[in-house]
């Protein structure tokens, strides 16, 4: 791949168990206090979940610009978009089920067609929820709203790079979705890294195939390759935090290794991997077409289950990740 | 059954929930337990019309749960009633189970929906009270509601819908244990005066002592009488109801006692009237 970019990753990076684990919905309550910090606009409103979705820590700090709405995501949405539309930069908090589940027709048209500068949050996004099981993991976020116009939808891998992202968000103008998880997943990014909205990240170079992934997947990715390099096997892996825009020119980059794992949490259906189908096969001329498989949850619901039970049954881990990387090498 | 007995059975339920979120190790605690003298007049108290070896029986009443995260009250009720093995209460939450942390209709007999997200309940009850009515039936639609779900304006929706198409077949009965996640619900956005806003919508209204087991069948059957209104039972109940440091508590709602608090919570069941016999005498 082209010129190489220090990208100050934690010295543990392949050392799971010396990495501290944290979940990243403790970087948007520490982003968002950051932006209160920052500026008077930045207005936070939640529907009764302060403390699992970590508005609590802005609520803290600024409590005369904190919005308690009481469960009523569709209200909460459009206050929003009113705020918004008086100069207020307000973040909407709750899980994704609900935010954008069940209030999409208030995004579609309060926010992303009026171009209203909200912005969006989804906790306990993927099946790594856990025990509370199928209702409550959020596994469709990424494809309804990476299908609205205006709308830049961030998956951010690990709680530092999540403070950066929840920042970033507060700062571009329009809607903004940032999807988090609701685990404890390793903290394998430093301040240093570089971050910047629709800008993919190329974490680790390789040669044979590249591995595109988003939020705390991104990890596993990392560590399927590392195992696979004593195999021989040169993996490249790629942060793609930004769904929306699309880093066309890096993904295209990427598959110049002949082959493309995509890795989400997340339905297979309208999520990462289908983004990054859509560049490639729009993209690419005839005869550089490329193998791609995509590690996602496989057209199901979630369950009940431990998280890591559940990543494994739904095939979401490095193993998973690994026998896809052999899978699609030989389809090359 | 004597009210008496079914005090007890009440407790043995509350024991259920206490042992299940114990093994489980998350749930919630507050609301289940609130709810289990309800239950307990719904299932034991001749109530319900319904066969637990024959969960599709035409003739049955529906009950539909809107507020899914009480559902170990709904999952112990259901298994100490007959419908599923009652060891089966230990594999809550777990993967691979029937008893999902929140209720999955196509997964556990018993269940008429699928619920979690708050505030669709009472419209499910209304689709299926008009199925009845349509097909000129006679079977009762309960339905099984939360305070904090009143936050929903679908809630409300239904309310409307129900109170204009006069459907009397059709029971709501109220959670009003005056929590939910982030605080009291007065604080967290206020519901009353709700005796009011539901007659002004067009319901009939009882309030009742939500631990008065008799209390609760005869408002059940006072609800059957009621011609051309929907009836709203708001049922006053203590969140955590039997385990003294739960009350009235609403910390408890979505968290599960840990072993040695699961311990103490049912040493606080032993002694509540009604209490259990044999293993905890
Ligand atoms: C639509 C929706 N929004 C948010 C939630 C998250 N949530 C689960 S329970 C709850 C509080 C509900 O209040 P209540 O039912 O009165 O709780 P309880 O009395 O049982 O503690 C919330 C906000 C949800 N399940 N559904
Ligand atoms: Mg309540």
């Amino acid at each position: 791949m082209s010129k190489e970019k220090n990208m100050d990753l934690e010295k543990n990076v392949y050392q799971k168990e010396k990495l501290e684990q944290k979940p990243t919905r403790n970087g948007y309550g520490q982003g968002l206090v950051e932006l209160g910090k920052r500026s008077e606009d930045v207005v936070v409103l939640c529907a009764d979940l302060t403390g699992s979705t970590r508005s609590a820590m802005f609520q803290k700090e600024f409590p005369d610009r904190f919005i308690q709405v009481g469960i009523a995501e569709q209200n909460m949405l459009s206050i929003a978009a009113g705020l918004a539309f008086s100069g207020k930069v307000p973040f909407v908090s709750t899980y994704g089920v609900f935010c954008p589940g069940r209030n999409w027709d208030q995004l579609r048209v309060n926010v992303c067609y009026s171009k209203a500068n909200v912005k969006l949050t989804g906790a306990h996004t993927g099946v790594s929820v856990g025990p509370d099981g199928a209702t409550h993991q959020a596994l469709e976020d990424i494809a309804i709203t990476r299908c609205l116009p205006n709308m830049t939808v961030l998956a951010p891998c690990d709680m530092i790079e999540t403070k950066k992202a929840t920042i970033a968000a507060g700062e571009i103008k329009g809607p903004v979705y940032l999807r988090f998880a609701r685990e404890a997943t390793p903290i394998f990014t430093t301040v240093k890294t570089p971050f910047q909205i629709g800008q993919a990240e190329v974490f680790k170079q390789g040669k044979d195939v590249s591995v595109i992934a988003c939020g705390p997947t991104v990890h596993e990715a990392l560590l399927a390759a590392h195992d696979l390099a004593k195999e021989n096997i040169s993996v490249a892996v790629v942060n793609n935090h930004t769904i929306k825009p699309m880093d066309e020119k890096t993904i295209i980059e990427a598959a110049k290794t002949g082959a493309v794992v995509t890795a989400e949490d997340h339905q297979v259906m309208g999520g990462l991997g289908s983004a990054v189908a859509e560049v490639l096969a729009t993209s690419l001329p005839a005869g550089r077409q490329v193998p791609m498989e995509m590690i996602a949850v496989q057209d199901r619901f979630g369950e009940s289950g431990q998280p890591e039970e559940l990543m494994k049954e739904y095939g979401l881990l490095a193993e998973d990740i690994k026998q896809a990387i052999k899978k699609v090498i030989k389809r090359k | 059954m004597e009210i008496k007995k079914l005090k007890e059975q009440a407790n043995i339920i509350r024991k259920d929930i206490i042992e299940m979120l114990v093994e489980a190790k998350s749930g919630h605690s507050a609301g289940p337990l609130g709810m289990a003298d309800v239950f307990t007049a719904l299932y034991f108290g001749d109530v319900l019309k319904h066969d637990p070896k024959n969960p599709k029986w035409e003739q049955r009443d529906r009950l539909v749960l809107s507020n899914g995260h009480i559902c170990p009250v709904h999952y112990a009720t259901l298994a100490r009633v007959g419908y599923f093995p009652i060891e089966e209460l230990k594999t809550l939450r777990k993967l691979g189970s029937r008893l999902q942390g929140h209720p999955h209709n196509a997964a556990l007999p018993g269940i008429e929906t699928s619920s979690g997200p708050l505030g669709q309940g009472i419209s499910q009850a209304i689709g299926m009270a008009l199925a009845v009515k349509m097909d000129k039936k006679k079977n009762q639609i309960y339905v099984i509601s939360s305070d904090g779900e009143h936050d929903e304006g679908q809630t409300w929706e239904a309310i409307m819908f129900a109170g204009k198409n006069k459907m009397d077949n059709l029971t709501n009965i109220m959670d009003r244990n005056n929590i939910q996640i982030d605080g009291f619900t007065e604080d967290v956005m206020p519901l009353e005066p709700l005796r009011d806003k539901y007659e002004a919508f067009g319901w009939h209204v009882i309030d009742i002592d939500g631990h008065n087991i008799q209390e609760i069948i005869d408002a059940c059957n006072q609800a059957k009488a009621i011609f051309e209104k929907p009836v709203v039972i708001l049922a006053h109940t203590i969140p955590g109801k039997g385990v003294d440091f739960m009350e009235f508590d609403f910390k408890w709602h979505g968290k599960a006692p840990c072993a040695e608090e699961g311990q103490k919570a049912l040493d606080c069941l032993r002694t509540l009237d009604g209490k259990i016999k044999g293993e905890h005498e």
